[in-house]
């Protein structure tokens, strides 16, 4: 465990004191790894996709040659996006940034292992996530969550005690779009425990092997926190969807 | 003869269903239920939309120009690097 120096701003002393270099060494060991669609943010390959393009091997050996400017380049042009990641993790602003700039002093501390086998783009993701992941098993304990009244309820004879009713189509781009705004509010109501998996799950795309090695727990307990999770989603959003007559 | 599952049978086991995680028996002792099953379709059916909602839901986010850094944050990363080891 390496001890780094207090620094000023968002909470950077907490957490970051707890990322030790075996993260680095796991970090660099999953780069020719970082297989999901949207680790690589692309679902067809790209030539460039298959190693670093010129121009970031130029801003790579820049920052391993420890220039400030090609650092604040690097927070710059990715920043935006790890921070609207790390806000679909945590509700708190804070929090998110937090984990923003724990990934990045991270990532500063494992270039040398960065062999340029997936974009920084890439990369800086997988460390953001894996961030994000440590600050929420950093807090304290709490007991499993209660998805209580966001999953079905049955009868004593195995039917639902509210039967499901189709959902309206969206009828076009704009209803499809109101609705992803929606889902998106609606993923910040779920606990905390369920949100994550359903995060790394259907957003991240992770598969389920790398969701539990992240987590901590069983395949199979993701493969059913996530089903639960997916569950309490469409119990959230029946109300707004169901319409048609049974 | 195809044994006749339960809706909470059908319902708490759908993610296996749908990942293709079921026997082939079980496989139609699934599609016996939903050819049967209005109810039980309209459950499928929604919660496959809801998955496909989650996921389209932060494409739409990320397919225009990434949203900027606030200048605060950047500031902060770079004061906290100054202050790390090498």
């Amino acid at each position: 465990m390496v001890a780094v120096p207090a620094a000023s701003g968002y909470g950077f002393q907490g957490l970051h004191a707890t990322v030790s270099w075996a993260l680095c060494a796991f970090l660099s060991a999953l780069e020719p790894m970082l297989g999901s669609r949207r680790l690589t943010e692309s679902s067809t390959p790209s030539p460039s996709d298959a190693g670093a393009p010129p121009d970031e091997s130029a801003l790579v050996a820049r920052l391993r040659g420890g220039e400030e400017e090609a650092f604040a380049l690097l927070v710059r042009a990715h920043g935006g996006r790890l921070l609207a990641t790390a806000r679909r993790f945590f509700g708190c602003e804070d929090d998110a940034r937090d984990a923003v700039q724990d990934a990045f002093l991270s990532a500063h501390q494992a270039l040398a292992a960065f062999q340029g086998q997936a974009r920084l783009s890439t990369w800086l993701h997988r460390i953001l996530v894996n961030c994000c992941l440590m600050k929420l098993r950093s807090r304290r304990r709490r007991p499993e969550e209660s998805l209580e009244g966001l999953l079905p309820v049955f009868d004593e004879t195995g039917h639902e005690a509210r039967p499901s009713r189709p959902w309206e189509p969206l009828e076009d781009e704009m209803a499809r779009r109101q609705a992803c705004a929606l889902v998106r509010s609606l993923i910040g109501q779920l606990p905390e425990s369920y949100r994550t998996v359903l995060l790394l799950r259907d957003i991240e795309e992770l598969d389920t092997a790398q969701a539990a090695e992240l987590l901590g727990i069983s395949e199979n307990a993701v493969k059913i926190r996530l089903h639960r999770a997916r569950q309490a989603l469409r119990a959230l959003l029946d109300p707004h969807r169901k319409g048609l007559p049974s | 003869m195809t044994r006749w599952i339960t809706c909470r049978e059908l319902i708490d086991f759908l993610w296996r269903y749908l990942e293709g995680e079921v026997s082939e028996e079980e496989r139609l002792e699934f599609e016996y239920h939903l050819a049967r099953c209005p109810t039980c379709v309209a459950y499928m059916n929604s919660y496959k939309e809801t998955v496909s909602l989650g996921r389209a839901a932060f494409e739409d986010l990320e397919a225009p120009a990434p949203p900027e850094v606030p200048e605060d944050l950047v500031a902060a990363i770079l004061t906290a690097r100054r202050s790390l080891p090498g």
